[in-house]
């Protein structure tokens, strides 16, 4: 395996918006909402940034084609701007794009935007949209739900367990995310919620009820990332480096192939083991501090669970329910209130992870600072449905660690 | 026997759903109280994803089994209610049936008499054609709400493979009459037929050309009348049949099934589902007659073989099969919905745009219109669809795929959900991946079930239905779906 970017770039700064639903902000608004404070936490100006990746999914709704909508949004100094699509693991791509360029030399001081306007719509729930000409004519376009609802049939199926029992601990995840998210101003969704509640919530598709749903919502992240080096010369003392970012994007194997069963992730699982791999960390559930998941259906987060080697396969509803990810478990996952009580604007979804990480890594984290000294911090972000999907994870850490 | 012409293979479908009059006239009785006579039995309804393409698709799979299609000649779909006026309706059969380019098809149309006359063309060139005629017929049925017709019609197809050689049925020989007797009539582009009264039908147009063309049609094949024992006559209204079976001396339990009380029907469909679902029951040497009616009639006369009986037949396949696969509907509204007889507001998500790009579909055909994909020849997996490399994780070959027919494959659920998010006429939207036996996997839409049909591992069958509608531009998109089978 290739060396990896273990600690060749540092996070210099970054921001995040207030998600929710910003009627009467554009995208340029949030963006330079999550810029202004990335900028002021840098350090920096923004002449001094050398190049520039910006995250949008549903650039038809939104922002549009290219990545100038950034550029002109922040008036960036004429440098390249690149625009990722890659479902919503777009956020953790941009912010690939951006280490990668500083980690080879080409970039000194890159910056990450991920961006998402979703409530331009005029419904509920993600655009429909199409995925291309020949998937249009022999593909289900769905909803999200219902993309990610086929998990628990194949889950219960696969490990035998009760639907009813993993319905409980698809439950607890929502209702464990929903009183993390209370502690966060930044949060769109900011109620605590019952088991009662989720359990009996009108059914969007099954077994996936409204409150098993990430809400959808209006956002920007951002993250401006340079070499320690660097780091340190502009006067920073506690550096935040990413340990591993590894994306594993489905080569239809699970669509096309034999021998995957429904119930999993097959590119987390991958991604994962990469990302460990270039982190040095080779007990994740002992060593992994906290985690940032791409919880946009209680199910995913579950599965995701053992995707990522927390949880040994079919155990997970044990550890759900044993409180083991809650914000005062072992290891607290969506410590911020995740997609669950973010929403999930696409592009932005996976900087915003991130951003928590940083922040809770550095103790800055505030009412739902996690008080055991952090050291590594995972997100996961995932694109697309579990047949046909691209699966990030980044994990940064205390320079050192 | 081997030069004999005559039916081959027959078959037929009939959906699923089963719309109970009682629930018609529950609803439209206020208005339409005269119908209470009528408000008894159930009729046969389309889903909203089937129209006379999909299921003259369906009749012509129960025709042919798993009998070999390569030698089939000619394609004939007959219907007055095909969804393309100009494109060949026959033409997207011929896909769906995976048959070979080089053949033959054409639609035919124009009144209720289209499926008799159709067969009996077909039957007329089976003689010197280079292999079998698949002649079929479909209608899905459109009434005003509130109309005897409404309650009257059903749904529903036939299928019939004629040609020479082993006949089940030897053609002995017809007669058409024609004559511009305007009973009812639908101009181009109207939605509902217009009908003049029962009783100068019943005593002008049945008494009179349909005796007429019976009788002829027995003097010329030398049949005489008392030797009929099937007698397929295609009215549904009550007392018509008996009463022409009698004015020709035909005996009444020689009279076959109007299905009437099941099915109701189903246009020029009709004559030819009666005689199919008449024929399971037929023995060697049975005459068989057939008549179809529409500003003139068609008379056909049939002599079973003994080749009926060495017919191969599967208990899910035939006529009765179909019609005893049933399920009981008495929300009218639902009826009315799926055949856009009322509107309703089908939400944001239904504005997406279906568009067909033509040249893809062109290109993919066979992949979208024939449920093909691919084996690789050097591992022997199969995929769909079929793609430049193979998914073989341990092989990626390249360019190494042949043709590979998943429409026949028995499936079963992987996983699945109902989704009540996404826009469908029929919510919730069941969906999944599927698995084929032999190998091969899938997305798929579940359709004509019930909650409990749906879990991991149920068997499934795949069926050929609409997946869309672009109603800006109107044009149907066809795709294959899987129906549970338990």
């Amino acid at each position: 395996m290739a060396k990896g970017i273990k600690d060749k770039v540092a996070i210099l700064g970054m921001g995040c918006a207030k998600f929710g639903e910003r009627w009467n902000d554009s995208p340029d608004t949030l963006m330079v909402e999550a810029y202004e404070e990335c900028l002021a936490d840098a350090g920096i100006e923004t002449s001094q940034i050398d190049a520039a990746w910006l995250a949008v999914a549903f650039d038809a709704v939104n922002v549009g084609p290219s990545g100038i909508p950034l550029s002109m949004a922040l008036r960036l100094n004429d440098i390249g701007v690149t625009k990722v699509e890659n479902y919503c693991a777009s956020g953790t791509d941009a912010l690939r794009g951006a280490v990668y360029a500083v980690a080879s030399g080409a970039a000194d001081i890159a910056l990450a935007m991920g961006c998402e306007k979703l409530k331009d719509t005029g419904y509920g729930g993600l655009p429909v949209r199409t995925r291309g000409t020949s998937f249009d004519m022999i593909g289900i376009v769905g909803s999200a739900p219902g993309s990610f609802a086929q998990l628990a049939s194949a889950y219960t199926a696969a490990h035998g367990v009760d639907a009813g029992d993993l319905k409980r601990a698809m439950a607890h995840v929502s209702v464990k995310s929903h009183a993390n998210g209370v502690k966060n101003p930044k949060a769109h969704l900011r109620k605590a919620i019952d088991m009662d509640t989720v359990l009996n919530a009108p059914m969007i598709a099954e077994p996936l009820g409204l409150f098993d749903c990430c809400g959808v919502s209006d956002g920007a992240a951002c993250a401006i990332v340079t070499t320690p080096e660097i780091a340190k010369a502009l006067g920073k003392k506690d550096i935040v480096t990413v340990k591993a970012l590894q994306i594993s994007s489905s080569n239809g194997w699970e669509l096309q192939g034999a021998g995957w069963d429904g119930s999993y992730f097959q590119t987390t699982r991958v991604a994962a083991a990469k990302a460990y791999e270039e982190a040095g960390i080779t007990n994740p559930r002992e060593q992994v501090s906290l985690m940032e998941v791409h919880d946009c259906f209680s199910i995913t987060e579950l599965v995701t669970m053992e995707d990522l080697h927390i949880s040994r396969p079919g155990t997970a509803v044990r550890d759900v329910m044993d409180g083991f990810f809650d914000a005062d478990g072992k290891i607290p996952c969506q410590i911020d209130g995740g997609l669950k009580c973010f929403g999930h604007p696409i592009g932005a979804s996976g900087l915003r992870m991130v951003y928590e990480n940083y922040l809770q890594l550095l103790g800055r984290a505030g009412e739902r600072q996690r008080q055991d000294n952090p050291v590594f911090g995972l997100s996961h972000n995932l694109g697309g449905m579990p047949n046909q999907n691209v699966s990030a994870v980044a994990i940064v850490g205390l320079e050192g660690a | 026997m081997t030069d004999a012409v005559g039916i081959l293979a027959f078959g037929g479908y009939v959906p699923r759903m089963r719309l109970q009059r009682s629930a018609v006239y529950a609803n439209i009785g206020w208005f339409a109280p005269g119908l209470k006579g009528l408000a008894k039995g159930e009729r046969a309804a389309s889903n909203w994803d089937e129209d006379a393409i999909t299921m003259a698709v369906e009749a012509a799979r129960d025709c042919l089994g798993e009998r070999d299609r390569a030698d089939i000649a000619r394609v004939v779909l007959a219907s007055t209610t095909l969804p393309n006026a100009d494109r060949l309706n026959a033409g997207v059969v011929k896909e769906a049936l995976n048959l070979d380019d080089e053949v033959a098809a054409a639609d035919a149309a124009g009144s209720l008499r289209a499926g008799t006359s159709a067969l009996m063309a077909s039957l007329e060139a089976a003689g010197s054609s280079d292999g079998p005629i698949l002649c079929l017929a479909a209608e899905r049925r459109k009434a005003a709400p509130g109309s005897e017709s409404e309650m009257l019609h059903g749904d529903a197809a036939a299928a019939f493979l004629v040609g020479r050689g082993n006949v089940v049925a030897r053609y002995l020989g017809g007669a058409s009459i024609t004559a511009d007797f305007v009973d009812h009539f639908r101009e181009t582009g109207r939605d509902f037929d217009y009908f003049w009264e029962t009783r100068w039908i019943r005593d002008e147009g049945y008494s009179k050309l349909v005796v007429k063309a019976l009788k002829r049609a027995l003097e010329k094949t030398g049949i005489a009348a008392d030797k009929v024992a099937h007698l397929v006559l295609p009215f549904v209204e009550r007392g018509v049949s008996d009463g022409l079976a009698k004015k020709v001396g035909v005996a009444a339990e020689s009279l076959a099934d109007s299905l009437s009380a099941n099915v109701g029907s189903a246009g020029v469909a009709h004559p030819g589902l009666l005689l199919a679902h008449r024929l399971e029951k037929a023995k060697p040497g049975d005459i068989a007659v057939v008549a179809g009616f529409g500003q003139g009639c068609d008379v056909l006369v049939f002599e079973v073989t003994d080749a009926i009986l060495q017919r191969e037949v599967s208990p899910s396949q035939g006529v009765s099969a179909w019609i005893a696969r049933r399920k009981e509907e008495t929300n009218y509204f639902k009826f009315l919905f799926f055949r856009d007889l009322v509107g309703l507001d089908t939400g944001a998500r239904a504005e997406f745009d279906q568009k067909t790009m033509l040249t893809a579909l062109y290109r993919d055909r066979k992949a979208v219109l024939g449920l093909v994909g691919g084996r690789c020849t050097k591992t022997g997996t199969v995929q769909f669809p079929k793609t430049e490399i193979s998914v073989n994780p341990n092989d990626h070959a390249i360019r190494t795929q042949e043709d590979y027919p998943f429409a026949e494959r028995k499936a079963r659920v992987m996983t699945y959900t109902a989704d009540s998010l996404t826009f469908t006429p029929d919510p919730p939207q069941y969906y999944g991946m599927i698995e084929f036996e032999g190998g091969g996997r899938m997305m798929a839409e579940i359709v004509d079930c019930d909650a409990a049909d749906v879990a991991v591992g149920a068997p499934l069958r795949m069926v050929f239905r609409i997946k869309a509608r672009d109603d800006k531009r109107g044009f149907t998109k066809y795709f294959w779906k899987a129906v549970p089978t338990a």
